[in-house]
């Protein structure tokens, strides 16, 4: 996230989204499907991320918790009471498979937050496939633990019976819409929120406002610390409630 | 943001080193994004259910169940103090009464003594009393005796001084009638 508003002929030219080019790390060519990118490196340095705490902080196995290994319990007891008391007691199961998504998305979301890091997160790349990893999960655990039965998620029976067929029509587009929002609602939030820190830092350039803009910086950096927290809670827990539906389809 | 055409190119998203639209859709990068994602989220999915989460799990039960037993065991010893606590006031309880009895003991005793003491003193002195009284019955007859002994030489002497001449006999029946009277 460094500052790349460059004076041209005394103007000011924002390049707010240059953050989020993909390159290759090692020589120019092209981007291919094997290519070593930052996404590469910032991909790794969360797995490092992730392994350090949940791995090296809990490799004491004290019964009084160090610091690293209370950080590591509470992320577990955070994510394992949220998948017990969303999707229910029979979700436990996918409990290590919810926690990865949740582990991946807080520590991309933070590793982003250093300044001129690549935030894989904000990618509609990274976020679909997750948000279709969900979907696609949650539709073949519906039809393989219920059957048919599944499909009376979108067939309302406490509505009276003329308004049902509309109602179902609606909740199928609104089943097919979730990955969509799912995905869009995490990858939007980070990239407008580093575009918008971006713009700032631009308007740092002018003495005049400079000090309004770093202030604007700061302010919107500790609002991206919370937002990169709660999107990754949001994330999960709908990954939750879709559970549930998949588990429980009546209304 | 043309997503076709990527030739020798860097990029057809990448136009002077900046970013051509927003680079989220440049589909050009997208097969590498997914690639990299893939194997993070297997790496990340490894690690946590093979190695992190089991041992969290495995730590989370043992630290419940030391505290399960560590409340148990608190438990116990509470118990024992109330019981020991019970078996400190009973010994009381029972001490307080064996007090009570030595000391009703010790009274009787006491006042048994003394009761002794006391007839024993009574009857010395009742002894002493009847003792003082014979001899004082016994100087009172001295005494009465002496009387008439003085009695009898003086009307002897008034009797011979007076120039009559009396017999012993007459003048003795004569006191003793008078000492009657």
């Amino acid at each position: 996230m460094a500052t790349e508003a460059k004076g041209e002929a005394g103007g000011l030219v924002f390049h707010p989204m240059d953050q989020f080019i993909v390159s290759p790390l090692f020589g120019d060519g092209p981007v291919g499907l094997f290519t070593i990118t930052n996404v590469t490196l910032w991909m790794a340095l969360t797995i490092i991320a992730v392994i350090a705490l949940m791995v090296l902080g809990t490799s004491g196995r004290s019964t009084i918790p160090g610091r690293m290994q209370s950080i590591g319990e509470l992320a577990y007891g955070f994510v394992y009471k949220m998948v017990e008391d969303v999707a229910g007691k029979d979700a436990v199961g996918f409990f290590p498979y919810i926690m990865t998504l949740f582990m991946f998305i807080v520590f991309a979301n933070f590793l982003g937050l250093i300044p001129g890091s690549f935030t894989t997160t904000s990618h509609f790349a990274v976020t679909v496939v997750l948000a279709l990893l969900v979907f696609i999960t949650v539709t073949v655990v519906g039809f393989v633990k219920n059957g048919a039965a599944f499909l009376g998620l979108f067939w309302v029976s406490s509505a009276p019976l003329p308004l049902r067929p509309i109602l179902a029509i609606i909740e199928v587009i609104s089943y097919f819409v979730r990955p969509v929002s799912h995905s869009i609602r995490l990858a939007g939030n980070l990239m407008a929120g580093h575009a918008v820190i971006k713009v700032f830092a631009g308007f740092a350039a002018i003495a005049a406002v400079s000090p309004l803009a770093i202030l604007g910086v700061t302010a919107m950096y500790g609002l991206e610390v919370l937002v990169s927290f709660i999107q990754a809670y949001v994330f999960t827990i709908l990954t939750c409630v879709y559970l549930k539906d998949a588990l429980h389809p009546s209304h | 943001m043309a997503t076709e055409s990527t030739g020798q190119t860097v990029s057809t998203c990448v136009v002077d080193g900046s970013a051509v639209g927003m680079p989220q859709l440049c589909f050009d990068w997208w097969p590498n994004q997914i690639f990299w994602l893939t194997v993070t989220l297997v790496v990340i999915f490894f690690f946590l259910s093979r190695v992190a989460l089991p041992r969290i799990a495995a730590v989370l039960a043992e630290r419940q169940g030391s505290i399960t037993n560590d409340l148990a065991a608190a438990e116990d010893l509470k118990a024992k103090a109330i019981e020991a606590e019970e078996a400190y006031n009973k010994a009381l309880a029972t001490a307080r009464a064996e007090a009570q009895k030595i000391i009703a003991q010790a009274k009787a005793d006491i006042q048994a003594d003394l009761d002794d003491a006391v007839a024993k003193a009574d009857a010395e002195i009742a002894a002493k009393l009847a003792e003082s009284e014979t001899s004082i019955a016994a100087i009172r007859e001295g005494a009465k005796d002496s009387v008439k002994e003085v009695a009898k030489d003086t009307a002897k002497e008034l009797v011979a001084a007076m120039g009559g001449s009396a017999d012993a006999r007459t003048i003795t029946s004569a006191i003793t009638a008078k000492m009657k009277g």
